[in-house]
Formats: C-alpha cells, sequence, structure tokens
C-alpha cells in the first residue's frame, strides 16, 4: 500500500484508527482461539449444520433483496414528490431499528396474532414463526436497506440521460429498464448484493425474537455462536472464526469484481 | 439547527460527566429472573444508605459469570445456579464462601385460561402443540432436561429460546402455546399467562448463591448489600415474587 500522491497525509492517521477499530478485535478473538480443539470444535454436528444452514438462507435473503430490492431502488431514484421523500426514509428504518425490535414488528405482523399470520393460518394453514422461511424473512427485512441504498445512490449518480435518449428513440418502459437501467445499475448492484448478503449472515436479532433458535431449522450461525457462548466459550469463539471466514471470503471475492460490474 | 444540536450535546456530556460524582457505588451482577426483586432491594439500600448509588447488571447468569471472569467490575454476583457461581469461585474471585439466598422451580406458562388444556409435563410431548423451552447450554434449560431424565418424557421443542424471558416473551405473544419458565417469571407476567405447575418440578429445584466478590471496590458496602438480600427484608421481597425460601 503505497501511499497515492492525492492522499492528503493528514488522513492516514484518522483512517489508521478507524482501520485498528475494525482489525483489533478480530485479532483479539484470533488470539483467543483455541486452535488445537479448533478442527474438532468446526467439524461438529451442530457447526455444520449452522454454517450450512446460514450459507442457505442467507442466499435465499440476498436473491429477495435482489428481486424485491432493485425495483424499490429505481422506483425511489426516477420518482419525485413529496411522498417518495418519506418512503425513502422508511425504508431506511431496518437500518435504525434495533434487530430485535424489527423481529417483534415481524411478529406482530405475521405470528399467529398477527394480522397477516392470522389469516394465513386460517386460509392456508400456514405458520411462518420458528421455520426456516422465517428466518429468510428476518434476514430479507435487515438486508434489504442495503441493497436499496447502493442501487438508488447509483441511479441518481448517473442521472436519466441514457434512458431518456433511449426513450426518444422508441424504446418502450419496459425495455429501456432491461437494456439500459439494469446493465448500468449492475456494479453497484453486485457491491449491493454483497453488503446485503453479509448482512443477511451476520443477522442475528430479528431472528431470534421472530423464528426462534432450533438446531438444523432456525439455529444459524451468529445464533449458535450466541448459544455456545452460555457454556463453551472456546467453542463460541470457534463459531464465530468460522462466521468471520466465511464474510471474508464473501467481501474479497466478490466484492472487487461487483464493483468493476459483471459484463 | 447547529447550535441546539451542539447545546444538547455538551449538556449531555456535561451532566454524564458530573453525574455519580463523589457518590459510592455498589455494582451487583445479577441473574436476570432477580429483576423485579433486585430492583425493589436497589430502591430500599439506597434509601437506607444515602449518598450510595447501587448499579444493577441484569443478565443470564452464565453470561454474568463470563464478565466477572473477563474483569468486570463487580462487587456482588447472585446467580440463578449452583454451578455458575461455582465456576466464578473456582477462578478466585469470590470473598469467602457463597450463600444461598433463594430457590426457583420450573412451571409451564400457557396463555391466559389454558386454552389447550395441558395439565401435566407429559402433556407438552403433543405433536401439535407449539413448545419453546430454553436451550440446554442456559439454567432453565438444564433443568428442563433434567425433568425430562426424571420422567422420561421426550420433549421436541420448536425453539431452544436462550433465556427464559425470550420462552415467556414467545407464549405472550401468542406464538407458542406452551413455554417452560421459573414460577417466578409466571408471577412477574401477572394477566398475560397462566402457570400449570407439575409435580416433577421437584426433580430439578434451582438454588440461587450470592457472593462478595473479592475485588469489589467497597467491600463493607458490598457485604450490607448481601445481607440485605438474605435478611428478612429481602426474604420478604423474594417470596412475594413467588421465590422458594433456601
Amino acid at each position: 500500500m503505497r501511499p497515492d500522491r492525492g492522499v492528503p497525509r493528514a488522513l492516514w492517521i484518522p483512517a489508521g484508527l478507524a482501520l485498528a477499530l475494525v482489525v483489533l478485535p478480530v485479532a483479539g478473538l484470533l488470539a483467543r482461539a483455541d486452535w488445537a480443539r479448533l478442527p474438532e470444535l468446526l467439524t461438529s454436528a451442530a457447526a455444520l449444520n449452522a454454517l450450512r444452514l446460514s450459507l442457505v438462507t442467507a442466499a435465499l435473503s440476498t436473491v429477495a433483496c435482489v428481486l424485491l430490492g432493485t425495483p424499490l431502488a429505481v422506483v425511489l431514484a426516477r420518482s419525485a414528490g413529496r411522498g417518495v421523500r418519506v418512503l425513502r426514509a422508511v425504508v431506511l428504518l431496518p437500518l435504525v431499528l434495533p434487530p430485535v425490535v424489527g423481529g417483534l414488528a415481524l411478529l406482530f405482523l405475521l405470528g399467529r396474532n398477527g394480522f397477516l399470520g392470522y389469516l394465513l393460518d386460517v386460509v392456508a394453514g400456514v405458520r411462518v414463526p420458528f421455520t426456516t422461511a422465517a428466518v429468510v424473512i428476518a434476514q430479507t427485512f435487515v438486508a434489504m436497506p442495503f441493497l436499496v441504498v447502493s442501487l438508488e445512490g447509483a441511479l441518481r449518480g448517473s442521472g436519466d440521460r441514457f434512458e431518456r435518449v433511449a426513450a426518444t428513440l422508441g424504446a418502450r418502459p419496459w425495455t429501456v429498464f432491461r437494456r439500459v437501467t439494469v446493465p448500468l445499475l449492475l456494479p453497484a448492484l453486485g457491491s449491493g448484493a454483497v453488503l446485503s448478503f453479509a448482512r443477511a449472515l451476520g443477522e442475528f436479532g430479528a431472528t431470534i425474537t421472530f423464528a426462534g433458535s432450533l438446531q438444523d431449522v432456525t439455529r444459524t450461525l451468529p445464533l449458535a455462536v450466541y448459544n455456545q457462548a452460555e457454556t463453551d466459550v472456546d467453542s463460541a469463539i470457534a463459531l464465530a472464526l468460522l462466521l468471520v471466514v466465511v464474510a471474508v471470503l464473501v467481501i474479497v471475492v466478490a466484492r472487487p469484481r461487483a464493483l468493476e460490474g459483471i459484463r | 439547527m447547529r447550535r441546539p444540536l451542539a447545546a444538547c450535546l455538551a449538556a449531555v456530556l456535561l451532566t454524564t460527566a458530573c453525574g455519580g460524582g463523589g457518590e459510592r457505588t455498589v455494582t451487583v451482577f445479577a441473574a436476570s429472573s432477580l429483576t423485579g426483586v433486585f430492583g425493589a432491594l436497589e430502591q430500599r439500600f439506597e434509601a437506607d444508605h444515602p449518598g450510595v448509588d447501587v448499579r444493577l447488571n441484569l443478565a443470564g447468569s452464565t453470561r454474568l459469570a463470563q464478565q466477572i471472569r473477563e474483569g468486570a467490575p463487580a462487587d456482588v454476583f447472585a446467580s440463578a445456579n449452583a454451578a455458575t457461581m461455582a465456576d466464578v469461585a473456582d477462578a478466585g474471585l469470590v470473598d469467602g464462601e457463597p450463600a444461598t439466598f433463594a430457590t426457583n422451580e420450573l412451571t409451564i406458562a400457557v396463555a391466559p385460561g389454558n386454552p389447550r388444556g395441558i395439565s401435566s409435563f407429559a402433556d407438552l410431548a403433543d405433536r401439535g402443540l407449539t413448545l419453546v423451552t430454553c436451550a440446554p447450554q442456559v439454567p432453565c434449560g438444564a433443568a428442563t432436561r433434567e425433568v425430562e431424565r426424571a420422567t422420561g418424557v421426550d420433549l421436541r421443542p420448536d425453539s431452544e429460546e436462550p433465556n427464559v424471558r425470550a420462552v415467556l416473551t414467545k407464549v405472550e405473544t401468542g406464538e407458542a402455546d406452551a413455554g417452560v419458565v421459573y414460577v417466578t417469571d409466571v408471577r412477574s407476567a401477572g394477566q398475560r399467562v397462566t402457570g400449570v405447575p407439575f409435580a416433577e418440578a421437584r426433580e430439578a429445584v434451582n438454588d440461587y448463591p450470592i457472593a462478595v466478590l473479592r475485588n469489589a471496590a467497597d467491600t463493607s458496602l458490598a457485604r450490607r448489600f448481601r445481607d440485605l438480600v438474605l435478611g428478612a427484608a429481602g426474604q420478604r421481597e423474594l417470596a412475594e415474587a413467588g421465590f422458594g425460601a433456601p
């Protein structure tokens, strides 16, 4: 890392502090890990189950974020008016809400006594809480803003020149969206999806409140870490390391490519 | 717009800096099931000792024990089970001997009026029932396991919660038909849940030990708080909340 000529030296001190704040706690985790027992701790059925469940649910919620969040970002970025400003604030709510409150809110909507949950139960016999679907919903709820914010920023940054030109050349709105907007969005879509995946992977509060905690069904890695920390700190640290490794892999492997855009 | 904000921030900084100055404090780490009782005892202690501030840190016993072992500044530790206290004592962090000040038993929490007609521990094995328990890693879950072993009833919970309050919440919100919690939890929930006692709860009675910690900042004050819990006033509060006598 050579100091770039364009970067003022004064920035390096706070930048270093910021990096230390992120890196040092993780270093502390590494220092406390019981490396001899690590292989045994990580290959336990509970650990592998939690890892698999975490990867599957985080992947599903990322897909849900992309499918639902992309249209939302386009609508927010390309519409004007006061209502849109309010909507934009509402979309950001999951970022501000403590995840446990988010979980409670989901319970009050989709729980047995929630208005939608009650309807689902009576009409279709479907109950959402305590299922893997509930984990995916909780993760999607907390991760969605990351996707919407990255996409909306990119859309506003790029402006709508190309879309207007395409429209004047006779392209219909759907064609403009497909052939112009989406290709322009790909880099932001990539990084937004990575952020959403990372947030979904680390989700804890909303999941435990809304989905509960049961091995194989709803106990994702963060929940398993919390559970293990009650009795066996070594095992909790081992699981936490697993989570760190997965997160780093995702960010390192996917992020640069996502930033350059997949074309 | 900027200036009022800055003024507020400055005011917050000042008050936090000034607050607590010159006061003596007792920091009490207590199991979350003691929230109500210790809140009342805190007020009584502060009324009896002017200028003393009691600080309560309420959480799961095992988590508190971990914090104490990692060097958290605690003066008194009240645990919801003996094993957790033993961990802290084995680490050489307890001043003198821990004393048992209360006991607690499991009970079944159900929706008000018991609409599913649950009358025994064995009824919980019904697969059509949405059941939540504590995870076996925490004291209430360990106690539930003990009752399962003693009765030969095999429970299949829909969720194993990280603490007993979470179990209670799931029953209070109606998400779960039944949850295995402590007698005191049902008492504190008032009208929101009904308790179904069962005889086999005797198989897993939890002892609550309290101890002054060796690194206490003010040992004599810490001892006085412990004595309040062990004394008549403390015992009255505990009995009112549904705890058993030691």
